[in-house]
């Protein structure tokens, strides 16, 4: 939905369409009470239309892919997860792993922000995942992503940075991820 | 092995400059910002509508109610004004983009005169009204939406006496004016809450 106050011009047009509704509801309602009722329920729900259907400006243009470079002589792989998950392979020539598991919760536990038990799966995942992958001259880091798994893992690149992604078991995930990523992605 | 919960800096990633700020949001923060800016106006405009409709329509009060009449074409007139200040500011912050700083003076000022006109305007029906506050459910209504809203355009005429002092300083260019568009937002915003408040105490 477009936001009505993002810029000046917009809420002066946003004015325009309320002083229009305005007219439109008294001049109903001047020739008869339930018209104008019926006026301004048609009036607000245009209002609403025009703003949820105009596009916002912006949102079509694909957000710009993420170069995440890391120190020479580093490979570090950044292994994404599903709660649950228990196991993973990562490829041999990894000198360094991050492991993100997103913390997915529903709508309602979102906007409730009752996503603590969300977050301790997550963690469980992530704990399990570090310890599988730990071997001799590889460190492993873990951590919980946010709720969005591609928003994890921009947040992850923009942190750590990583030469290779590897999602575990989640096609569409991968293919999203090659749209914001410059690093290869690969399903493990 | 090392096992985090939360991101923590990288210790030596990115180790020619910092990270690029990030946010683990869907909304930036400024769109974040004018939501809660709205949804706290919504709500605080919505408290005292919903006394008005409890008092109007739950509890029947006549409204207005005998012997009090409302200034009707009084507050018709300073509607006009305020409408027309909306467009002024809307003339000043299209001057300044195109690097008219007559227009954007003068749209400033104007905005300001007017706003200033509907305020003591108001004020002054206050004084003529005949009711008080404290004179039963309707004057205490009247009183809180119209001085709530009377509120807001105060503030806005504070923040358009600093644009315009700014403009006429010379402080705004074509390429340089977000202090003049941020102003106008909120006083369009100002504009739409009055048309609201105006059909809903004066009109219905």
């Amino acid at each position: 939905m477009r936001n009505p106050l993002r810029s000046e011009a917009e809420s002066f047009r946003f004015l325009i369409a309320v002083i229009v509704g305005a007219v439109v509801i008294v001049g109903a309602a001047y020739l008869n009470t339930w018209l104008g009722v019926a006026a301004a329920i048609l009036a607000v729900a245009g209002i609403v239309w025009w703003l949820k259907d105009e596009p916002v400006p912006g949102a079509g243009e694909a957000p710009p892919r993420l170069d995440s470079a890391t120190p020479a002589g580093t490979h570090r792989v950044l292994v994404v997860a599903a709660s649950g998950t228990s196991s993973v392979h990562v490829n041999a020539s990894a000198t360094e792993i991050v492991v993100v598991v997103p913390a997915l919760a529903s709508t309602v536990e979102a906007l409730t922000g009752a996503v603590d038990d969300r977050r301790a799966e997550a963690e469980r995942t992530a704990a399990v995942l570090a310890q599988q992958l730990t071997r001799d001259g590889v460190r492993v880091r873990a951590e919980v992503g946010a709720d969005d798994p591609v928003l994890a893992v921009d947040d992850a690149l923009r942190t750590f940075g990583a030469d290779e992604i590897a999602v575990a078991g989640d096609e569409e995930l991968a293919e999203q991820i090659r749209g914001r990523a410059t690093v290869p992605v690969s399903v493990v | 092995m090392a096992t985090y919960s939360h991101a923590e800096p990288a210790d030596h990633a990115h180790e020619e400059h910092p990270p690029e700020p990030h946010f683990s949001s869907r909304v930036s923060p400024s769109v974040l910002g004018m939501f809660l800016f709205i949804g706290s106006e919504i709500m605080l405009f919505g408290a005292f509508f919903t006394a008005y409709f409890f008092v109007r329509v739950v509890a029947g009060t006549a409204w207005p109610t005998p012997p009090f009449h409302l200034p009707i074409f009084v507050a018709f007139v300073n509607t006009c004004i305020l409408v027309t200040s909306s467009f002024t500011m809307h003339w000043a912050l299209q001057s300044v983009k195109r690097g008219n700083v007559f227009g954007l003076r003068a749209g400033l000022l104007l905005t300001f005169l007017m706003g200033l006109t509907f305020l003591v305007t108001q004020g002054r029906e206050y004084s003529r009204v005949g009711f008080a506050p404290k004179d039963g459910a309707f004057a205490t209504i009247f009183y809180c939406l119209t001085g709530l809203h009377g509120a807001h355009v105060f503030v806005g005429l504070s923040i358009l006496l600093f644009m315009t002092i700014r403009a006429f300083r010379g402080h705004f260019s074509p390429e340089h004016h977000h202090g003049v568009e941020i102003g106008g937002i909120y006083w369009h915003f100002v504009d739409v809450m009055w048309i609201v408040v105006y059909m809903t105490v004066y009109i219905l």
